[in-house]
């Protein structure tokens, strides 16, 4: 059914075409890495792949933020900790992997349990040894933890900026309880060192081939089931709850399950973007939880776009690839950039670039034609939003008001 | 001959001293202090015929064989009960007594390059030099220096300078020994200070509980070692406790029980006093987001970069001070403070103008822009100053510490106390009691009304955000003075910070001040069971619970006002 | 005074914020199908009465009841409104980012839960309600616009639009005239009235000419409880009414 309004005449081709170059960078960048000879011009060296794999699930973290963010209005300052409880249940899995092969060679405890005198794996290690639990944990344990948190948070009515500073703490304390040796996780330096997945080497060429593609259609799935969520009537319920979450109320929703769902499923999502991640880069450690990871995952989706579905992708890809060239050719002064890139965004280019785009485009089109009532439903509608977002329509009780004046606190 | 020379045979290697586990050599650190001064009166008037006879028994090392022997002239020359004698002991014990081959004189030796100073044992005179090869070094063992050690404690027990004498009994509480008993009589009938004698009375218990005298002395002894309830007590009694039997034993649990709950009620009282400690910190880092966040509702995320720069402006201060005015160093903090507050503040305005205002009524793209702003401020004091900590030093009166019964207090962390509850109460007059303050308080209320009223809201806003970014720098002022100062010195401020702000109410400055104290006292309670990490962890867990439970603060205002 | 037969029913109910008394001891009661007009000074309590009624503010004592049996007290917003209260804000409320038609469509009866909701698919039932809204509601052409695209009044409508298409028992419309032309107040006034015939309704407004339209019984609170009641020439006539708006 959902497939089925995809492929009808009006599916939102930006879409479409995101997907198909997201599976075709599935088949293709390894055909290159793998199959052509390294002289050739078309090679792909394996270090690129690596890089884009790991940029790959910076975009699908930063389009999970997007649901919450752009679609829902809850500024998640956290989400790096769904990331890295993704992160840590795969790198759990690849610890229990390594076997007898690790330095003190002990078949159960990984290394640093050695190293620590733990006599026996903790409870919550076991399991982990089988593929198929450690990816339930990465969905559960992200997913459960955003659950009950929400659930508290948005129960009791804790909005805007609050909301931001309490899951801000989240990942912070998160921080320090994953720092702890005694926490089981190896402390500050966190899970390293993996042999293998799913019997495959992790270093080898083709398992980095491999993982590449998995992120890229991973990503692409994710593309697919935002899109289906967000043009779905409960999508159009959760731009509602952003834009004037009494007048939902009133009207009989529970905002609180809405906005619930949507923080569980986005939790999720980042939890899949930190389990693919770990292989790729060989390593997780409680440094994953810094908050001021979680805040740069804001700037990649704001950079693109924020509620639009290409946009934080784009916004991923971009800011990271700067970062790349910023930290190997200028290292002093990324952060005068990223810095820089923050207030930039948010004082002229507050719809991100595709928010730019649309309304160039759309301005365009306005001169051209009074088909402009029918686009306004299709393609409008992204490009409306984060303007709107903070249009007069508000409630008592928000935030975000229209005047552009200070407003105490309370 | 071209070195100066001092007198001073005993105070000799403190640096070699201060490197070996410090916290063990203190209390001889300060005997010997003290004695320095005790040893220049006594020179004065010591008296030829006592001289004399003194000499012939330092001569006597020249003749030792063993230690044993060695042992027998120390304890004749600690029976003279002369504080002279402190000077050839002192050196012994630190193997810096010698025979001239030449003339078999005892003389004190301080060895410099390649040769070898000598001093008169007695008056410390010099009286030439020596190569290492003509002269012997009279050799100790730990049981020769431990014997030294505490013959010098029974010495110094008649010492004119109460300190000195306090010190020797506390020395002697710590080292009980048969022997002690009868200076410490002696020491006891003539002290005139009743709180010094409590202590040589404290001392001679401790040293009956070690000898074979009959248990009813001993059970005396247990209730005033009791009765005196510190940690040493317990330590002591503790071994008591062990190798004695019947009553004593029975009487020296009971004594541990009773100092372990008088000790426990010290420890809340230093929890509370450390609480409070950390309760002022949070208040002085918080206090300035008080006024951003509650008063202008802008959620400033490069608030702890502010207090980071005033932190840094206390460093240039400090340096400018180093090289140019040394004199005036103890006054850096106080030079520092206007100027912390004009740079942080100066700043903030620059960020308000900039860019703040054109984001105002969208919270979250100000904590956005914001943290863009934190980001560029730190990476620009990193380049200037570089990504290490720097020393910024405690001027004098900020060293130290002094003990109110049990209590550790440091000044540094009273002065902070004092200057955080000082800070509090000039922000309050602001804020209530001069016009600046009533404009700040109308705009918050009504910014129509306020406009129309004449009153330049655009720059009320300006300048307090300047206000508040200012009253962070001179926070950094004092946060400098415990915390490292880098460029990260903000980062680890600025989630607590929120956590007050928002624990004690937002727009309410007592909530602030009840929220840093409330969470500084609960964070360090839980500490001790928990550990500083976990502590941690639970507050900020039992916070995110808080706010969710009353998502206003503790000190809310309520109504239809409040959500309009 | 017995429950029964009562939409709404409230008794001594006060509440206060920070010392300050916004309703003091009002007592109110609605027949099922009546219309009711409240008018009063600002600050008289009118909202706040409003936000007690559909679960937003809780009273500090008294008994709201709805229906003559529901205690209204013990329920929140969203059951409150699924129970059959629909509310229209004083600021008008709509969702600007969605067009007219989703606007309706969101407040369409239905379920609320959101696995439906994310697998909704539109029937032609409910597609037939939204026309049939769109025609009441005069936004028929406009149906694929944003609702930030209209005018002030065109959101009024949509918003009481809305409403309809909760389809609830009890209608609380908060100032539906404030800034509308001569024109779209008659209008609005006939929307109303055709509404009331079959739902009951309270409207606050401060237009007495509107009130006056309208031709129902009125209600003036003054200071959180209620001062006067009856025809609008009763009320009118009360001196204390007078007294109140004119400050003497």
């Amino acid at each position: 059914m959902i497939t089925g309004r995809f492929f009808a005449a009006g599916a939102d081709r930006r879409i479409a075409i995101t997907i198909f170059i997201l599976l075709a960078a599935a088949i293709i960048v390894p055909l290159l890495n793998l199959g052509v000879s390294p002289a050739s011009a078309f090679y792909v060296p394996a270090y690129i792949v690596a890089l884009t794999g790991k940029y790959l699930c910076y975009a699908l973290l930063a389009l999970a933020l997007d649901l919450v963010w752009g679609y829902c209005g809850i500024l998640s300052l956290g989400h790096g900790a769904f990331f890295a409880l993704g992160g840590y249940a795969m790198g759990m899995y690849l610890m229990r992997q390594i076997g007898s092969r690790g330095v003190y060679g002990n078949p159960i405890l990984p290394d640093f349990m050695v190293f620590l005198n733990y006599k026996e794996l903790p409870w919550f290690w076991h399991g982990f040894d089988h593929f198929w639990f450690a990816a339930i944990m990465v969905l559960a344990v992200p997913g459960l933890l955003a659950f009950v948190f929400g659930w508290f948070a948005f129960r009791s009515r804790v909005t805007g900026v609050y909301l931001s500073i309490i899951t801000q703490a989240m990942t912070y304390a998160l921080l320090l309880a994953f720092f702890r040796n005694d926490m089981g996780f190896g402390g500050n330096n966190g899970l390293t060192d993996f042999k293998d997945i799913l019997g495959f080497n992790v270093q080898a060429d083709a398992t980095r081939s491999a993982l590449f593609a998995a992120s890229a259609v991973m990503l692409a799935l994710a593309v697919f089931f935002t899109w289906a969520i967000v043009g779905s009537k409960y999508g159009k319920l959760l731009m509602a709850v952003r834009d004037a979450e009494s007048r939902t109320r009133f009207l009989g929703w529970r905002a609180e399950n809405v906005k619930l769902f949507a923080f569980t499923v986005s939790a999720v999502m980042a939890g899949i973007a930190g389990a693919l991640y770990v292989p790729q880069v060989g390593i997780i450690n409680p440094g994953e939880f810094e908050p001021s990871n979680s805040i740069e995952v804001v700037i990649w989706a704001a950079v693109g776009g924020r509620g639009t579905i290409v946009g934080p992708i784009i916004g991923a890809l971009l800011v990271n690839a700067g970062k790349s060239w910023f930290t190997g050719v200028l290292p002093e002064l990324w952060l005068f950039a990223l810095g820089g890139l923050f207030v930039a965004v948010t004082l002229l280019l507050p719809r991100g670039i595709i928010g730019m785009w649309d309304s160039w485009r759309g301005n365009a089109k306005a001169l051209r034609a009074a088909s402009v009532a029918e686009e306004a439903a299709k393609v409008a509608v992204p490009s409306a939003i984060s303007k709107r977002a903070r249009s007069p329509a508000r409630n008592p009780g928000e935030w975000s008001l229209s005047d552009p004046e200070p407003q105490a606190a309370e | 001959m071209t070195r100066p020379q001092r007198p001073d045979g005993f105070l000799r290697r403190p640096d070699v001293q201060f490197k070996t586990s410090r916290d063990l050599q203190k209390p001889m650190t300060l005997i010997r202090a003290g004695l320095t001064l005790l040893f220049l009166l006594t020179t004065l008037s010591s008296s030829g015929a006592a001289d004399a006879d003194l000499r012939g028994i330092i001569a006597k090392f020249a003749t030792v064989t063993d230690f044993s022997e060695t042992g027998a002239v120390v304890r004749e020359l600690t029976a003279t009960g002369d504080p002279a004698v402190e000077r050839p002991l002192a050196a012994l014990a630190d193997g810096n007594l010698y025979v001239r081959t030449a003339d078999s004189m005892v003389l004190v030796g301080k060895e410099g390059d390649g040769s070898v100073q000598l001093f008169d044992p007695l008056s410390g005179e010099a009286v030439g030099q020596a190569s290492e090869e003509d002269i012997t070094k009279i050799t100790v063992n730990n049981t020769l220096r431990r014997t030294i050690r505490d013959a010098l404690g029974t010495l110094t027990l008649g010492s004119k300078d109460p300190t000195v004498r306090v010190a020797a009994a506390d020395t002697m509480f710590k080292t009980p020994d048969t022997a002690n008993i009868e200076p410490l009589d002696a020491a006891i009938a003539s002290e005139s200070v009743a709180s010094v004698k409590a202590l040589l009375e404290q001392a001679r218990a401790a040293s009956i509980l070690v000898s074979d005298k009959p248990d009813a002395d001993k059970l005396a002894a247990i209730a005033l070692i009791g009765a005196r309830g510190d940690r040493n007590a317990v330590s002591l009694l503790t071994s008591v406790e062990a190798s004695a039997s019947g009553a004593v034993k029975g009487a020296a649990t009971a004594a541990i029980a009773s100092i372990n709950s008088t000790l426990a009620i010290w420890d809340a009282g230093q929890n509370i006093w450390y609480g409070i400690s950390l309760g002022s910190v949070l208040l002085l880092a918080a206090i300035g987001l008080a006024i951003t966040f509650g008063v202008m509702g802008v959620i400033n995320m490069a608030h702890g970069e502010m207090v980071m720069l005033g932190a840094y402006t206390t460093f240039v201060v400090q340096q400018v001070i180093r090289t140019s005015f040394p004199g005036l160093f103890d006054w850096s903090l106080v030079i520092a403070l206007p100027l912390a507050f004009l740079v942080s503040a100066l700043i903030g305005l620059v960020i308000e103008r900039g860019v703040i205002r054109f984001l105002y009524g969208r919270p979250l793209e100000t904590l956005l822009a914001t943290w863009g702003v934190s980001l560029i401020l730190q990476q620009a004091v990193r380049s200037i100053f570089g990504p290490t900590n720097q020393e910024v030093g405690n001027p004098s009166w900020m060293s130290g510490s002094f003990a109110i019964g049990q209590l550790a207090i440091t000044w540094n962390r009273l002065w902070i106390l004092v200057f955080a509850l000082a800070v509090f109460g000039v922000l309050l007059y602001v804020m209530k009691r001069t016009p600046w303050g009533l404009q700040m308080r109308a705009v918050t209320a009504n910014r129509r009304m306020a406009a129309s009223m004449g009153i330049r809201t655009p720059w009320v806003d300006a300048l307090t955000f300047a206000l508040g970014s200012g009253i962070a720098g001179i926070a950094g002022v004092a946060l400098s003075q415990i915390d490292n100062v880098s460029p990260n010195l903000g980062r680890g401020y600025i989630i607590d910070s929120f956590m007050v702000v928002v624990f004690g109410g937002v727009g309410n400055l007592w909530g602030t001040l009840v929220g840093a104290f409330s969470l500084g006292i609960v964070n360090k309670f839980l500490e001790p069971y928990a550990g500083a990490v976990l502590g941690k962890i639970v507050v900020l867990v039992l916070i995110i619970l808080f706010i969710q439970k009353r998502p206003r603060g503790l000190f809310a205002l309520k109504g239809r006002a409040v959500e309009a | 005074m017995s429950k029964s037969n009562t939409i709404l029913y409230l008794d001594g109910v006060s509440v206060s914020f920070d010392g300050f008394r916004a309703i003091n001891n009002l007592s109110l009661v609605l027949d099922k199908g009546e219309m009711r007009a409240i008018i009063g000074p600002n600050g008289a309590g009118k909202t706040t009465m409003m936000d007690i009624v559909t679960g937003k503010t809780r009273p500090d004592e008294g008994e709201v009841f709805f229906d003559g049996q529901v205690d209204l007290t013990r329920h929140d917003e969203a059951e409150i409104a699924m129970m059959g209260i629909g509310r229209k804000f004083q600021k008008p409320t709509v969702f600007e980012s969605h067009t007219i038609e989703d606007n309706l469509m969101l407040a369409l009866k239905g379920p609320r839960s959101i696995f439906p909701a994310l697998f909704h698919r539109r029937s032609a039932a409910e597609a037939r309600q939204i026309e049939d809204i769109l025609g009441i509601i005069r936004l028929g052409d406009k149906r694929h616009e944003l609702a930030a695209n209209l005018s002030h009044g065109q959101k009024q409508w949509l918003e009481i639009g809305m409403l309809l298409a909760q389809d609830p028992k009890l209608l609380l419309v908060d100032e539906p005239v404030a800034g509308m032309t001569d024109a779209e107040t008659e209008e609005t006034a006939r929307l109303l009235k055709d509404i009331a015939r079959d739902h009951s309704v309270i409207v606050v407004e401060h237009d007495m000419h509107f009130v006056r339209e309208l031709g129902v019984k009125v209600t003036c609170l003054h200071e959180g409880s209620v001062l006067s009641e009856g025809t609008l020439d009763f009320v009118s006539a009360d001196e204390r009414v007078v007294e109140v708006y004119l400050g003497r």
